[in-house]
């Protein structure tokens, strides 16, 4: 496949303060990759990801999306295009079951307008929500609560409406954090059938455990105090000094 | 059967029940029910705003007194029928809570709460401040200038109990199948999300605003409906109803029937106006009732009535 480039930044930038959390990242994807993106904590790996969301707004720089540049728009106009986000700390509706959970990310992606949003739709609404509650193996639990779910089901509940969002690039931040080990197995497999095929979505991965970094991403991206400063494949990365320095200290 | 069906059938009984019950009602009931219905759809409204939406206005007597004023001064000065009248008073009350809600959305939680206060009390004061018009805290009376209610076929003076009665239910079971219809659709599910958490509403793809601004309109149309199909049946336009007690009013009504509940609206304005009526009968300190009523409310019942059933016993209640 030829390297289409999905999403690129440049020298982007973010300071709280007088903390730079971000430093002139230049940072691309191409479609249809699985890509990692690793470092310390505090190295500036939420913050980049935010800016790609348009949850946190760039002090500098810009971030062209499919050649456009969108780095003035809202978070909600990216979810448009296809940028999805899924948190590193669950962030579903605790109080709604599962089933309305997925219906507010199903029906935002139904064609209809205003027809589908007075009512009506209902139906095609549901089938998507049974497809998508399949995809991760929730189907029993549709009308329970999502707050009462184990853990392990609040972060798939919480991939499952990422999915349903039909994303072009899901961003998934920390998404083993709290799975046991079968979870996680399930997990990769479910990222994988994510980003495959022609259709397949770009995928970038946050991630602290380096077996699943390992095991999923084609190139893996290495952040340290607010700067990129590695990106290679896996043998490339655990070769490299610097990131060797970044990890282990000199 | 199932939960939709239940739910539409619980719904239609209620109406069903409320239009019989004027035949069996004698005259001091069936005057206060009418009174009840349309307090009660103006509480329906303010419901969409606080009950789905999460946005708690302290405000609403605004949108009440639009509508009010606004069939009011169209029938007084203009000679406007009611058909005429009730309309532009719901126009009033929708244009209202649009270009309110351009300026007040900009903020939100206490901010929100403050500007709702704010600007309803400057709407207040215009009432008093413009008094030629409005005959200020005094009111006006449009009996006189109001002509029946056309319906085609037939002419109904206002001053029929049957037809007060009947044209207050009209309006309440309007706005209350609009809210059913709201929150069961995909539209009233976004704004339950907003509810719950804004910014994943966001980040689920939601130009959230525009939601909250449309439930805003809603809900201050519906307000207003009431507020013109008050000043329709019962006749006296006063400044009394634009008063922050106007706002402070659906507020208790919503909390002790249920917030986020389609039933509670109407639960708890009936409730609440009986135990003032009937509490104000016993004692001058009659407000000191209701106060205890309350505590004991949201003590034992934070939910309120409608709340408190749907998570003990019918969680399929919308």
């Amino acid at each position: 496949m030829a390297a289409v480039e999905l999403l690129a930044t440049t020298a982007l930038n973010r300071h709280f303060g007088g903390l730079q959390a971000v430093r002139d990242v230049q940072f691309s994807l191409r479609q249809g990759e699985i890509r990692g993106l690793i470092g310390p904590n505090g190295a500036g790996k939420t913050t980049l990801v935010g800016m790609i969301s348009g949850r946190l707004r760039a002090s500098s720089g810009g971030i062209a999306f499919k050649g456009r540049d969108i780095t003035r728009l809202k978070s909600w106009q990216r979810v448009a295009l296809g940028i999805v986000y899924t948190f590193q700390v669950t962030s579903i509706y605790p109080n709604l079951s599962c089933y309305e959970n997925l219906a507010l990310a199903v029906q935002r992606r139904l064609p209809g307008g205003l027809a589908i949003r007075f009512g009506g739709g209902e139906g095609a609404i549901a089938g998507r929500v049974a497809a998508a509650l399949a995809r991760v193996g929730l189907e029993e639990d549709r009308d329970r609560l999502a707050g009462e779910l184990p853990y392990g089901h609040q972060r798939l509940l919480e991939v499952a409406m990422g999915l349903a969002l039909e994303p072009e690039l899901l961003i998934l931040d920390e998404p083993t954090q709290g799975l046991a080990e079968g979870e996680i197995a399930q997990f990769c497999t479910l990222v994988r059938e994510i980003a495959e095929g022609a259709t397949g979505a770009t995928v970038l991965l946050i991630e602290h455990n380096m077996e699943v970094v390992l095991d999923l991403a084609e190139r893996i991206t290495v952040m340290d105090r607010g700067a990129v400063i590695a990106e290679g494949t896996a043998a490339e990365i655990q070769g490299d000094a610097q990131v060797q320095r970044a990890y282990l200290g000199t | 059967m199932s939960v939709g069906g239940r739910v539409l059938l619980l719904h239609l009984g209620i109406v069903a029940l409320l239009f019989a019950a004027q035949f069996v009602l004698p005259a001091y009931h069936h005057g206060a029910a009418a009174r009840i219905l349309v307090l009660a759809a103006f509480a329906v409204g303010y419901n969409v705003l606080f009950g789905y939406t999460g946005l708690l206005s302290l405000g609403h007597a605004m949108f009440f007194a639009a509508g009010l004023y606004g069939a009011g001064l169209s029938v007084f000065y203009l000679g406007f029928g009611a058909w005429g009248a009730l309309g532009l008073g719901i126009l009033s009350g929708l244009l209202l809570a649009f270009l309110f809600g351009l300026v007040a959305l900009r903020t939100g939680g206490v901010a929100f709460l403050i500007v709702t206060l704010m600007f309803a009390q400057a709407c207040f004061l215009t009432t008093l401040y413009f008094n030629e018009i409005t005959f200020g805290d005094q009111g006006f009376v449009i009996s006189r200038q109001l002509g029946p209610l056309d319906l085609g076929l037939a002419q109904f003076p206002f001053a029929e109990p049957a037809v007060k009665y009947n044209m207050a239910l009209a309006v309440f079971a309007a706005c209350f199948a609009g809210s059913l219809l709201l929150v069961r659709s995909p539209l009233g599910r976004v704004l339950v999300a907003i509810r719950e958490n804004e910014p994943r509403t966001r980040m689920l793809g939601y130009d959230t605003w525009r939601y909250k601004l449309l439930a805003l309109v809603i809900s201050g149309a519906m307000s207003a409906a009431a507020g013109a199909t008050y000043a329709l049946l019962f006749s006296y336009v006063g400044s009394t109803f634009a008063s922050i007690q106007y706002s402070i009013y659906p507020l208790l009504w919503t909390l002790l029937g249920g917030l986020g509940t389609t039933i509670g609206p109407l639960l708890g304005t009936g409730l609440m106006y009986y135990l003032v009526d009937v509490s104000s009968g016993l004692t001058s300190a009659y407000l000191l009732i209701v106060g205890l009523a309350l505590v004991v409310l949201v003590v034992w019942f934070p939910k309120g009535i409608m709340g408190a059933l749907r998570e003990r016993w019918l969680p399929w209640l919308p």
